[in-house]
């Protein structure tokens, strides 16, 4: 169950290895998290995630296959992370983030970034709230971004993805109002992680321990979206409200 | 049916379920023996703090709308209530006919099962002991069928403090107490600091029928643990002034806002909360004797303001409540230093001296000191300090109540409540099927022995 402070006692990971994933779990794991269901595609990977979380305190680690790409499996993915109990939380954490310059030129490789960001997060999206709706209970923290904002001319097919999620995780949290099922909507910047590895970092670039701990308050504020650091939501309705043309030049 | 919403009274951790509304006590065993995969709790009138009341994605029986009895013999005093009946209705038909209820809550508006499920105390404890000292039987509807049940059966004591996780309290045999008046004479005194105010309770509380402290937790240095105390008993005909004695017994339910917390919304803050304090504690006559108070405002002052819960915003709040084994003073120290930092403010505490335990083996009180107050969530710290207090409480042989919880930490219940084992025996036999669950069981692992 969550408790008061919004402190879950297990939590499904989709996307273990996710740098930003494992900060938060291991918070959640130093709070109150004890069962830890992590679901991956890197089978090594994800064994050694177990095995932090396990170092970090968890009592009850296990691990499920798991490809956000492969949709017909979502529905057994999600079902067998349930039926050792309850979730209280699910961190909705895959994604990739493509090659703009050769996704822009090749549909099959588009398409594919689409199907793992926004297809797979809306299949698992659609199984996760059916089975917290039974429980009468949970939280789903998705992690969104804000180059879902307003797209950008460098990485649009990646915003597009993120825009598409975020539109979709804003819909089902208002679909999930009195089911006693919540959705936290995380909007971070630059985040140094493997994602963004060998990249320049981007002005209030921050950390995966940031987004962590702003998570972390953001559920026990019962807040519904959030951004990390804090300042960029301002900074965002400016770049949203800019000129097109002005847009378009800007270096970001 | 649609699931509804449900939380406790600090708002915090919604959780839907089917609530079912039975009539009589049949439909409340036909209910049961219809229970589905995520079982059934009894919710009275949802005045525990946490989730005790909750039962995600199951189903939850409403007792307040069950036909029940309401019958107090003139002559004994003794009455036969229904589970679902409110301490309120109880005092508005017994007061005018000379008896009391044996122990209230800081609240009327709780249910006769929900003052069993949590064997609550009151500022009597040292005097009269909790609630089920005072039950003579009990009717239980568990999935197992059916049970009348006296002081002489586990399963009385196994539901008494048991959190509804035995079955539901479709009636009560309670010994009410004989008053002459609907009033109360207190005496007050005001303390400098901790050592003080528990000296004074130690020294007199035992002249008293009723005694407590509000204890500001917000002030740190010499005057840390300052108190309000305030003890007294029913006044009789002749201590009532001679204006008052025509309708000695009518019961008055509009509370003066005397002493205790209330604030404007949004302005729970640390300055807020330590300039009210300070307001209050200067308020407070340094002493003073044989004041008539009515029941209510002595009683339930925060009656008079309803859903005065919301007050602390869309976070919710929470309140703990420990006690410590007399003699583990130092804990009680160290848990009001903690509190005095001043990170996570509270209104005035509530302090008190309990008496001897009952043979409930989940029952709260114990002999000791209990302390309460209430925390709005938001504070970045409070779940770590929170944290930090069990250890401090579970540390020196003391314990948190279960019907004020909402957050403790799982592996800590067994210390706290070493009596468990013992317990999820008698209940297990009462409900094999394992039909009986809550929130506040799922999140403490009542019910399984996770060993
Ligand atoms: C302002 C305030 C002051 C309070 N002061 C005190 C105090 O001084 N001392 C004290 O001890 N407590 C105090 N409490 C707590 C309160 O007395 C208990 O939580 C009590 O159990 C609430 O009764 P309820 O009918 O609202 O029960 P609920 O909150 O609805 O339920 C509480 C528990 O009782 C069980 N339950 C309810 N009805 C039944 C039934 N018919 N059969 C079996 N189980 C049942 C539920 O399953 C649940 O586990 C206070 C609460 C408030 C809000
Ligand atoms: N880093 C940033 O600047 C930033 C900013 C905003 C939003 N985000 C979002 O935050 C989330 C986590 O990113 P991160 O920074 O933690 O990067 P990361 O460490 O690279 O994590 C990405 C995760 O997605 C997984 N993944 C990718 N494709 C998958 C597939 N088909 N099936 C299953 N898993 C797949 C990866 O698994 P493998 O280990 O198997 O590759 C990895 O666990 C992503 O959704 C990202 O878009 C990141």
């Amino acid at each position: 169950m969550n408790d008061a402070t919004s402190s879950p006692q297990s939590v499904l990971v989709l996307g273990a290895t996710s740098d930003i994933a494992r900060a938060i779990t291991r918070r959640l794991v130093e709070r109150r998290a004890r069962r830890i269901v992590l679901a991956g595609r890197d089978r090594a990977g994800v064994e050694r995630v177990a095995e932090e979380m396990r170092e970090a305190g968890a009592s009850d680690v296990t691990t499920v296959a798991f490809d956000a790409a492969d949709v017909g499996s979502h529905r057994e993915v999600i079902d067998k992370a349930f039926a050792g109990g309850d979730i209280d939380l699910a961190v909705v954490a895959f994604g990739a983030l493509g090659d703009q310059s050769r996704d822009e030129r090749t549909p099959e490789a588009a398409a594919a970034l689409v199907t793992t960001n926004f297809t797979g997060a809306v299949s698992t999206g659609v199984a996760l709230a059916e089975r917290m709706r039974e429980q009468g209970h949970g939280a789903i923290v998705v992690l969104s971004s804000v180059a879902g904002e307003r797209a950008r001319r460098s990485n649009f097919i990646y915003g597009s993805t993120k825009a598409g999620l975020d539109a979709f995780y804003q819909g089902l949290a208002d679909s999930l109002v009195g089911s006693g099922v919540r959705v936290l909507v995380v909007r971070p910047g630059f985040v140094k992680t493997r994602m963004t590895e060998g990249m320049k970092p981007a002005p209030l670039s921050t950390t995966a321990e940031e987004v962590a701990e702003a998570v972390v308050r953001g559920l026990e504020r019962g807040s519904g979206t959030i951004w990390v650091p804090g300042p960029l939501r301002a900074v965002m309705v400016v770049l949203r409200h800019l000129p097109r043309p002005v847009f378009r030049r800007l270096p970001i | 049916m649609a699931p509804e919403l449900l939380t406790g009274w600090g708002r915090t951790a919604p959780t839907a379920a089917e609530v079912l509304r039975p009539r009589s006590p049949e439909e409340v065993s036909e209910l049961l023996a219809a229970a589905g995969g995520r079982g059934v709790i009894a919710r009275g009138l949802g005045r525990s703090y946490g989730d005790a009341a909750q039962n995600a994605g199951g189903a939850v029986i409403d007792t307040t709308g069950v036909d029940a009895p309401m019958e107090v013999d003139p002559d004994t005093g003794v009455a036969r209530l229904g589970g679902g009946v409110s301490l309120d209705a109880v005092m508005r038909h017994a007061l005018p006919r000379g008896w009391f209820v044996p122990v209230t809550p800081g609240t009327r508006q709780v249910t006769v099962g929900g003052a069993v499920a949590a064997d609550i105390h009151g500022k009597n404890h040292h005097h009269d002991g909790s609630f089920a000292t005072h039950v003579s039987a009990l009717t239980l509807a568990t999935p197992a069928g059916v049970r009348r049940l006296g002081p002489d059966d586990e399963l009385f004591w196994a539901t008494a403090g048991g959190m509804g996780l035995t079955g539901v309290v479709t009636e009560a045999v309670v010994r009410l107490m004989p008053v002459e008046t609907a009033y109360v004479w207190v005496d007050t005194d005001r303390t400098p600091d901790l050592d003080s105010t528990l000296a004074l309770m130690a020294a007199s509380d035992a002249d008293y029928r009723y005694s407590v402290a509000w204890i500001d937790c917000l002030t740190r240095g010499a005057s840390m643990g300052r108190s309000v105390l305030t003890r007294g008993d029913h006044a009789s005909l002749d201590q009532l002034p001679q204006k008052a004695r025509g309708a000695a017994l009518s019961f008055s339910s509009a509370a003066r806002l005397a002493a205790p917390p209330w604030a404007p919304a949004g302005l729970l803050n640390r300055l807020s909360i330590r300039a009210f304090n300070e307001a209050w504690y200067r308020k407070a006559p340094r002493r003073q004797r044989g004041r008539i108070h009515s029941i209510g405002s002595f009683f339930h002052p925060l009656d008079g303001v309803s859903g005065w819960n919301r007050l602390y915003g869309k976070r919710g709040f929470l309140q703990y409540q420990l006690v410590v084994p007399f003699g583990a003073e130092d804990a009680l120290r160290r848990a009001v230093e903690r509190l005095a930092r001043g990170d996570c403010p509270s209104f005035l505490g509530v302090l008190k001296a309990f008496g001897p335990a009952d043979p409930g083996p989940l029952s709260f009180p114990a002999p000791g000191w209990t302390l309460a107050l209430d925390l709005p969530v938001g504070p970045p710290t409070l779940a770590s300090l929170l944290d930090e207090l069990d250890e401090v409480v579970a540390g020196a042989g003391g314990r948190v109540y279960l019907a004020k919880d909402s957050r403790l930490r799982p592996e800590l219940v067994e210390k706290m409540y070493p009596r468990l084992g013992e317990w999820r025996a008698v209940r297990a036999a009462a409900d094999p099927a394992g039909v009986l669950r809550s929130d506040l069981a799922r999140r403490l692992g009542l019910l399984e022995d996770t060993k």
